[in-house]
């Protein structure tokens, strides 16, 4: 049984991480969205360092909240499409166990990068580094609720018509908790709204294996 | 007496306000095999999945009771969907299942004329290719038991003969078969379910008067 996770894990993970070879997009795609976003956002409200530097921080925010919509219609849909999900079933591994590796396998394949990418992002913004390490911490307390929501949405969608458009659109209020504490962190200056944010992130990371294993069982009938 | 390997029973299938069967009731000893049939939209795929576990019996018209499904160990199952992984080479993607179940039995892949395929990406294999790729996923699990939903479909004569061949051998060593095939399938001793010809076809209307 064991093993047969591990087995999974790495296979979710390769898989999340470089993608399907064939434009099947890997962490890289959402990444360079994200970057993009930054980049272009300057463009809009103009060149003010002082203002960049205050909404600096919601920004790369909101920046990693739209490029973890993504990913979202790969996370589930292309191994129920294949079976997989019904082999798993037949070799009595539960849904519940299937669902908490690709959450895990989602998280460590979108969020070292994400992190990573925020640096060059905060330095577009002018962002001090007090401020940078806010939204650091705060991004590494949300990132586990996004990849919990962003699983458990794609587990609800999977298989219907537009499903990837409607995961999407159930995403974005799904994450809310943990933008409001995790964004808010940086106007009220750190602690306190990294540990609400974190505190999200865990009771999603509780539920989302369960709601997401109740879908895929609801979505054979 | 050989030892029971699949006991089902009350098996009831509803879609809708149709009853696709009802009160169905199978046995398997080890060895057996059955053969599905019935035209199409009776149900057969949805007994094979329901045999598998995977789709939850309907609670019976008469009795309200749920069926029940009791196999002895593990089930293997073909369908429409092959089970591999898409994007990779068919050699990872079984080495993949490999890796959960147990490696595949020297041949098999020489036998069902994979070898070659090893580092095509599955999803550029043809319908018989992937239907032979699932085959060898099926052996590598090593399940007594087998559910095969159209197991010949996009298969050339060659390798239909090799999978009625793969059945024979699978029963010898004392495994169950139950097959959905459309197309001829020769299954020595098998004995048959017609969907089509059982009468279970009524409306939930017509359940409603039958109950009153």
């Amino acid at each position: 049984m064991i093993r047969a996770l591990l087995a999974i894990l790495r296979r979710d993970l390769r898989l999340l991480l470089l993608g399907t070879g064939g434009g099947g997009g890997g962490v890289v795609l959402p990444i360079l969205f994200f970057l993009a976003v930054a980049i272009i956002f300057p463009f809009a409200v103009g060149p003010d360092p002082v203002l960049l530097a205050r909404i600096g921080g919601g920004v790369i925010w909101l920046a990693a909240l739209l490029a973890a919509i993504l990913p979202l219609d790969r996370l589930i849909e292309p191994d129920r499409e294949a079976g997989l999900f019904d082999q798993w079933a037949l070799r009595g591994i539960a849904e519940e166990w299937i669902i908490a590796l690709r959450i895990a396998a989602h998280w460590l394949s979108f969020a070292p990068a994400l992190l990573l990418a925020t640096l060059p992002a905060a330095a577009l913004f002018g962002l001090k580094g007090s401020v940078i390490a806010v939204v650091e911490l705060g991004l590494l307390a949300g990132t586990p609720g996004l990849a919990a929501v962003g699983v458990l949405v794609a587990a609800i969608t999977a298989g219907l018509k537009g499903g990837a458009a409607l995961a999407g659109l159930l995403f974005i209020p799904l994450c809310v908790p943990i933008l409001i504490f995790g964004a808010g962190s940086l106007a009220i200056g750190g602690g306190s709204g990294i540990a609400l944010a974190a505190a999200a992130s865990l009771v999603l990371l509780a539920l989302a294996p369960f709601a997401g294993a109740a879908a895929l069982r609801a979505g054979r009938g | 007496m050989s030892a029971t390997a699949l006991s089902a029973t009350d098996l009831c299938c509803r879609r809708g306000d149709r009853w696709l069967f009802h009160g169905l009731s199978l046995s398997l000893a080890r060895g057996d095999a059955l053969h599905i049939r019935g035209p199409n939209g009776f149900g057969k795929s949805s007994l094979i999945r329901m045999l598998a576990g995977l789709l939850p019996p309907s609670p019976s018209p008469q009795t309200g009771h749920i069926g029940r499904v009791d196999w002895a160990g593990p089930v293997a199952l073909i369908d429409e969907r092959h089970g591999l992984d898409a994007a990779l080479p068919l050699g990872r993607a079984l080495a993949f299942w490999a890796r959960i179940d147990a490696p595949l039995p020297d041949g098999t892949l020489e036998r069902l004329g994979l070898a070659r395929l090893l580092d095509v990406p599955v999803r550029y294999l043809s319908t018989g290719q992937k239907k032979r790729a699932a085959l060898a996923r099926v052996i590598g699990q090593r399940a007594p038991n087998w559910l095969l939903d159209e197991p010949l479909n996009g298969l050339d004569t060659a390798a239909c003969a090799q999978v009625e061949a793969l059945i024979t051998e699978h029963r010898a060593a004392g495994g169950v078969v139950v097959a959905i095939s459309h197309q001829p399938i020769t299954i020595p001793g098998a004995s048959v379910v017609d969907l089509g010809r059982a009468p279970r076809q009524f409306s939930a209307a017509q359940w409603a008067e039958v109950a009153a």
